[in-house]
């Protein structure tokens, strides 16, 4: 009992040894990604409808629009790389290549690998505009199509 | 052969294309009791941005061949440019969306010039041989390839008779936004089909009429109304490889 009180007292020693230099982190141990913010208020939908279902949009509307040629939807690849285009050290948007890319930066975090860039640019075209203000996402249009999803999808 | 992705595997696209159909269909009560009913998209024959192909359209290129130069490659080079493509310097490898070539007639030693692309045909064999429907002809005609579904097997550049397809040996990168190409995957002259869902002409047409003799044309070969089915209907033109039977969509005059 007295060792184990005697540890215990130790344990908080060192505890409180610790403490200052851990002072000014972050209060979870877990390591968060680097997410850089993007052009413009908001993206076509709310984060968190982005963060479950941007591959199940892409998927879709690529497509739509490679065998039935419909051009225009919210949820373009090319619009994602223009929107989120992060410049490097020269000032120029940066390729997949490079870890700051906004795309690399979450799958690499969450190890999860993506073919899209091995066809498709990962920069923003020289000649796209600076990112237009999005309609404000609607609560109910959300929820509809996170309904669709789960029925599209089981 | 029927493509093996099924249009009911696709998400949500039943749907759409139903929801589509009622959006095409109006309705207008001129009087009690009296109801106009309309089908289909009014003023289809514009090329309206953001609609889906239309099959209504059959888009089409006609090359005049006594008008293009010797030599002259303004649309090879502008095809370089506006797709990103580029002869790797292994002749056994590069890419070839679009080329020149010279033809003589032996006999009486009459030569001539033109550019060989797809010829977007009506029945394309690229398509017919796919095993995974990633060669596929669009509904206004354009022969395409859909490269998330490409499995690289080449037997569409086998099937094809224009040798018009190639394969994409080496990695890429700094592709062009409206061209995506890759690794593994079969391409070829995709008629500059961002453009055109834009409205505007591809790239090598634009090139000859502002870089060259202006040879080549294009536009909807359903629209009687249109340049390019008039100059069908008033002179004489020709397929390549017309005993094939397969209605290019790309038409050559003074051949």
């Amino acid at each position: 009992m007295a060792r184990a009180r005697k540890s215990l007292a130790l344990a908080a020693i060192f505890v409180a040894a610790l403490t200052p230099a851990f002072a000014d982190e972050a209060p979870s141990p877990m390591p968060t990604p680097f997410i850089p913010r993007g052009k413009g208020d908001h993206c076509v939908r709310d984060n968190a409808f982005m963060r479950r279902y941007h591959m199940v949009m892409l998927k879709a509307q690529r497509d739509d629009t490679v065998h039935e040629g419909e051009r225009g939807g919210d949820f373009s690849i090319k619009a994602c790389v223009t929107c989120h285009a992060v410049n490097g050290s020269d000032g120029q948007p940066v390729g997949y290549s490079d870890p700051k890319h906004f795309c690399r930066s979450c799958h690499a975090y969450a190890s999860v690998s993506i073919d899209c860039f091995e066809c498709h640019s990962s920069k923003p075209s020289l000649k796209a505009k600076a990112a237009e203000a999005a309609p404000p996402p609607d609560d109910g249009d959300v929820a509809a199509l996170n309904a669709y999803l789960r029925e599209a999808r089981p | 052969m029927t493509p093996l992705i099924r249009d009911e595997d696709r998400p949500g696209h039943d749907r759409r294309g139903f929801l589509r159909a009622a959006g095409a269909f109006a309705a207008t009560v001129l009087a009690p009791g009296v109801t106009l009913y309309a089908f289909g998209a009014p003023g289809d024959s514009a090329a309206a941005p953001g609609a889906p192909a239309s099959s209504a359209k059959r888009w089409g290129m006609l090359i005049d061949v006594s008008k293009c130069g010797d030599g002259c490659v303004a649309c090879v080079t502008a095809c370089k440019e506006e797709n990103g493509w580029g002869e790797s310097g292994d002749p056994r490898t590069g890419a070839q969306w679009i080329r020149k070539v010279s033809i003589r007639d032996p006999k009486t030693g009459w030569s001539a010039d033109l550019p060989l692309m797809c010829q977007h045909c009506a029945d394309p064999p690229c398509a017919e041989v796919c095993p995974t429907g990633a060669s596929f002809k669009r509904a206004d005609g354009i022969v395409l390839v859909d490269k998330h579904i490409c499995i690289g097997c080449r037997y569409c550049m086998m099937a094809c008779p224009y040798k018009a397809r190639s394969f994409v040996h080496e990695p890429i990168d700094d592709q062009k936004p409206n061209a995506p190409r890759g690794k593994g995957t079969v391409e070829s002259c995709t008629l500059c089909v961002a453009r055109v869902d834009a409205g505007l002409k591809p790239a090598c047409v634009d090139a000859c009429s502002a870089k060259a003799g202006g040879a080549m044309m294009f536009g909807d070969l359903n629209d009687p109304g249109s340049d390019i089915a008039k100059a069908v209907k008033a002179k004489a033109s020709a397929a390549i490889r017309s005993d094939l039977g397969l209605d290019p969509g790309v038409r050559y005059q003074n051949l």
